[in-house]
């Protein structure tokens, strides 16, 4: 390996976000009466210390070695998901959850965000060895298997907003595997017409649409059946689901379509967050200095609402750059993706991607009510050990897949 | 694989940075939306989680009597207030707070009560503290969580228990007036007047309640509390003027002989109040800054009831004094002239079919003209004039020179006396076979039966007497109530009547209290008194000739009318001659002479029903207004 190969864009953007998630996590510390959030960013030190560890491990390994390793991989994380539904606890605010694994009262971490690296690489093993893409539903049911597994045991958790990035991971690799937007609108149809069955009009236009898509796509006879009857499926289901969703669950997605509902209960949190970053303004009250988060107003300031601290104490102008700087780490990893030097290393940065995207937009979308609350962390800036090691092991593959591109020759790079 | 060749991929790159930018966009818009568009809404929400308000007490007006003297001013204070998020917090601070200024347990329970009423704002501890104790709590701070020190203008009656009746006190508005608005603009912690003059013109003296902020956090703790943001200070409300003057009314407080229960008033002609006292009084200093649990309940428990208001709450029947009433009747309709005589001349009693109607005096007064039997206060003629009278008609009079009801006086809760209307009441009471029109006239028209009447109305109605013959509603800033009641009477009227009543003081049954500097006319009576001695009323006048101020009183179980008379005589005399003649001296009270015992329709052989007296002739069962 010589000097110079290494991708200085990817790093250096990752470097500045995990700097600006440091600042933002020291800042939801310092508040005016004792909360969770105190000290905690000197814990966060040594998470990032083991990442570093993890990440630069990742970055030395081999994408041959990892290709390799991927089926055992994906087979511990899903074996990790069904004991933490026996042997899980729960943690914060989802206390009544079953996400943490513990040894000895010690949580030593979330199965889950293991779970998504593994499937990343075990689903980015299983379509870079098609010959051809998938054409049709049938040709998907491996990787909707691959992706269903850990969905379903995440579900079952419950964790919601962590079954949300399985389904942002699969599509964004089947569509980077080169599967036709036509065949991933089948796929992701029902869930719409889940959706769209909250009002029955709303469910009239989808489901006239979709037998229109039909029409005029001409799929196989076969899929045309099984698309229109999932709709009419997932529609008719709506209510038998919504009733089986947790109380609290049904709550937050309340308060996400009418926050002043309940405002000092489940919309509490959402107002809160609005009001700290609406209070912003262009350039904010101030590093450290955000009133609502000193007086502790801004709930879960270090965790789920990291971002809301940006919002009120960097104002826009903070936000802005934390998203331009987001994009940007999104884009060269769209580049790099695009000059790997083998499907598998792209659709596993694709993958790396999809999971970021997802945990990106969910996150800073529920602060401003874009999204409904799913207990889902900030890639680089939510305090937490599991799944900061992650990402850096995710940072790790995706400079070494920079790094395998230029050796191979691609200097545009 | 198929599909990875760099036209797809470049293909592919391109859509997925265009989602990107598109999904990056969304985000931000999002953000510029809340942040910049809906900045001001949330930036007002983000004041309203972290400032409290706190209401800044205004100086309540001066209240000042007809010569600008000081009836009710503000001193200088320090309200002491605490901030509590939870009720058990509360109580631990208050804890400490007694351990350097002590506050007993009722107390501090009182408090906690009054927190809960409005849980986001101060809660009122010490209402009027010392710069003393101001500077001991200060020192404690650190251990006094959410303790918020203001200085506020406290209320000061500088005479004290000689205007307690007059200016009622002031406190905290509690939540029921502010759920009812009885106090419009008041606020939760508005100290607002809750009887007499502060009650009746709160909304004059209160002035306009200022505001601050403080800082407090998710938990409710005070966190600042010099905010400088949207500070509005409070407005003092403006003066009161009375017509009240304060030299006769301490004078009325220095004569009142102790332990007596009663009330005077002092009044124009014209219906200004220059005086008006209850007794047993008060001192409404105690009430500022929140009375103790203590003091209230002396006042409230004490048998005398010092918090009624004996002039205008307590009913009592008006005997003698409203014998000039059925004078009035029958010199307006014609029946009697001032020489007019009777057809029976006193023997000491009347025989009403089988039952006979006594005369105080037992020895009879002979054959009276009306200035006569007004002099003498001869009971036996005006049961003759009564009958002649007739009752329908007498209620009707009574009802038109405005014995039914209130005099409309421009303070608080006045007590609605009560006169019938119509015979019908009597039907409706008793049954129409079980009552006697004759027998009830005969003690309607000495002032008996259901006949329930306030000190304020009797001096009312003999202001008009003499005055100009009408009554219109008293006051002591303005009037309230333009409803006036003529007497019927011209001026030759009039005239006979103070004739017959300067007779009373000059010959008659309060002959002792002639004062030698001054001609006054008057009334004495005593009204029964069912639970002990006779109550005893004076109502006069003076000068004789022209007279400008009434003077009534009535002194409960004082036994006669001439037993009260002199106090009032020399009310009258310190207001028309002032401080410097005679009347300075303490009074000694009189033998009564004469005993102008009620008449009583004693007759043995009588097997009929007796009339009841009405429900509430007696002071007793008036309850006083809590102040919270």
């Amino acid at each position: 390996m010589t000097p110079g190969r290494l991708d200085r864009a990817l790093l250096g953007v990752a470097l500045l976000l995990i700097v600006y998630g440091m600042l933002t996590l020291y800042s939801a510390g310092q508040t005016d009466v004792v909360t969770d959030a105190e000290g905690v960013w000197t814990r966060q030190f040594v998470w990032i210390g083991v990442g570093l560890v993890a990440g630069f491990a990742a970055f030395k390994t081999s994408f041959r070695f990892i290709e390799w390793l991927a089926p055992a991989a994906y087979v511990l994380g899903i074996l990790l998901l069904v004991a933490v539904l026996f042997i899980g606890t729960g943690a914060g605010t989802a206390a009544g959850t079953k996400s943490w694994l513990a040894i000895g009262g010690m949580r030593i971490g979330q199965p889950a965000e293991f779970a998504k690296l593994v499937t990343v690489l075990m689903l980015a093993r299983h379509l870079s060895s098609l010959k051809e893409p998938p054409r049709t539903l049938r040709d998907l049911w491996p990787s909707g298997l691959i992706i269903g597994l850990p969905f379903l045991l995440v579900m079952a958790q419950p964790d919601l907003g962590s079954a949300l990035v399985f389904v942002g991971i699969f599509f964004a690799m089947l569509f980077w595997a080169g599967v036709r937007p036509r065949l991933l609108f089948m796929v992701v149809s029902p869930a719409v017409s889940l959706i769209a069955a909250a009002a029955t009009w709303s469910w009239l236009v989808w489901i006239v649409l979709v037998v229109a898509l039909m029409v005029v796509w001409r799929p196989y006879i076969w899929e045309s059946v099984a698309v229109i009857g999932l709709n009419f499926a997932t529609g008719v289901g709506a209510l038998v689901l919504w009733n089986r969703l947790a109380v609290y669950q049904q709550n937050r997605l309340i308060s996400f379509l009418n926050p002043e509902a309940d405002p000092r209960g489940a919309g509490y949190h959402l107002i809160q967050s609005k009001t700290a970053i609406g209070s912003g303004g262009w350039f904010g009250a101030g590093y450290t200095d955000g009133p609502q988060k000193r007086l502790a107003f801004l709930p879960e300031q270090h965790t789920d609402f990291v971002f809301s601290v940006v919002g009120e104490e960097l104002g826009f102008v903070g936000v802005l750059i934390a998203l331009l700087l987001f994009l940007s780490l999104f884009l060269i990893l769209v580049r790099v993706a695009r000059r790997a030097a083998d499907p598998f290393s792209s659709l596993v940065v694709f993958g790396i991607l999809g999971l970021w995207i997802t945990h990106v937009f969910e996150n800073v979308g529920m602060t401003v009510n874009l999204m409904p609350i799913t207990g889902i962390p900030l890639p680089f800036f939510s305090y937490g050990g599991s799944f900061f090691i992650i990402c850096s092991i995710c940072l790790g593959l995706a400079l070494r897949a920079s790094w395998d591109a230029r050796l191979a020759g691609y200097t545009d790079i | 694989m198929n599909g990875f060749d760099s036209y797809q991929l470049r293909q592919r790159a391109t859509a997925a940075r265009l989602l990107l930018s598109f999904v990056f966009i969304v985000l931000i818009g999002a953000f510029f939306r809340t942040q910049i568009l809906q900045h001001d809404r949330y930036q007002l929400r983000a004041e309203t989680n972290r400032l409290r308000p706190i209401p800044l007490e205004p100086p309540r007006g001066p209240i000042l009597d007809r010569k600008g003297e000081i009836i009710a001013e503000n001193l200088p204070g320090f309200a002491i207030k605490l901030f509590a998020p939870s009720r058990d917090s509360l109580r631990a601070v208050l804890e400490r707070f007694s351990a350097v200024v002590p506050i007993d347990s009722a107390d501090r329970e009182d408090i906690a009560e009054r927190w809960a009423t409005a849980r986001y704002q101060p809660v009122l501890v010490l209402g009027d503290a010392s710069f003393a104790t101001m500077s001991r709590v200060e020192e404690h701070r650190p251990v006094l969580p959410g303790l918020i020190i203001q200085s506020e203008p406290k209320r000061f009656y500088p005479q004290g228990r000689a205007v307690a009746h007059l200016v009622g006190y002031v406190g905290e508005v509690n939540e029921r007036d502010l759920e009812n608005d009885r106090y419009p603009g008041a606020v939760a912690g508005s100290i607002v007047g809750k009887a007499g003059l502060e009650r009746s013109y709160d909304s004059v003296v209160r002035g306009e309640t200022g505001v601050r902020y403080v800082e407090v956090n998710a938990r409710g703790r005070l966190v600042r509390d010099d905010v400088p943001t949207g500070r509005l200070p409070p407005v003092q409300g403006a003066p009161l003027q009375t017509t009240i003057d304060l030299d006769l009314q301490r004078f009325i407080d220095s004569i009142w002989p102790p332990g007596v229960r009663g009330a005077m008033i002092a009044m124009t002609p014209k219906g200004e109040i220059r005086a008006l006292y209850s007794a047993p009084s008060y001192d409404p200093n105690l009430f500022v800054g929140g009375i103790s649990s203590r003091d209230w309940r002396g006042l409230n428990e004490d048998e005398n009831k010092p918090l009624l208001n004996r002039a205008i709450n307590g009913g009592y029947p008006p005997a003698s004094p409203f014998k000039l009433a059925t004078a009035a009747m029958g010199l307006k309709r014609g029946l009697v002239g001032m020489r007019t005589r009777m057809p029976l001349p006193c023997t000491g009693g009347y025989q009403l079919g089988n039952r006979y109607f006594r005369c105080w005096k037992k020895e009879g007064h002979g054959n009276l003209d009306l200035m006569g039997a007004v002099a003498q206060s001869c009971d036996v003629y005006f049961y003759q004039l009564g009958l002649r009278i007739g009752l329908a008609n007498m209620l009707e009079d009574g009802v038109s020179m405005g014995f039914s009801g209130r005099s409309g006086v421009d303070l608080p809760s006045e007590w609605a006396s009560f006169y019938p209307g119509t015979l019908e009441y009597f039907d409706d009471r008793y049954g129409p076979r079980n009552w006697s029109a004759p027998a009830t006239t005969l003690n309607f028209s000495i002032g008996q039966g259901e006949n329930t009447q306030t000190l304020m109305n009797m001096v009312q109605f003999y202001a008009a007497m003499a005055g100009d013959g009408v009554e219109v509603a008293p006051y002591v800033v303005a009037q309230r109530d333009a409803t006036q009641h003529s007497l019927g009477l011209n001026e030759e009227q009039l005239l006979g009547l103070r004739r017959s009543l300067i007779e009373v003081v000059q010959a008659g049954t309060a002959a002792a209290s002639r004062q030698r500097a001054l001609s006054m006319g008057g009334k004495t009576g005593t009204a029964q008194n069912a639970h002990g001695a006779d109550h005893g009323w004076f109502i006069g006048f003076a000068p004789a000739d022209h007279p400008v101020l009434v003077v009534g009183s009535i002194m409960e179980a004082a036994e006669h009318g001439s037993w009260v008379a002199p106090y009032v005589a020399q009310a009258l005399s310190r207001y028309v001659l002032g401080p410097d003649t005679s009347g300075v001296r303490p009074y000694l009270p009189l033998t009564p002479t004469v005993r102008d015992s009620a008449p009583r329709a004693i007759e043995t052989t009588d097997s009929g029903p007796r009339p009841i007296p009405p429900a509430t002739p007696d002071s007793s069962s008036i309850q006083p207004v809590p102040p919270r």
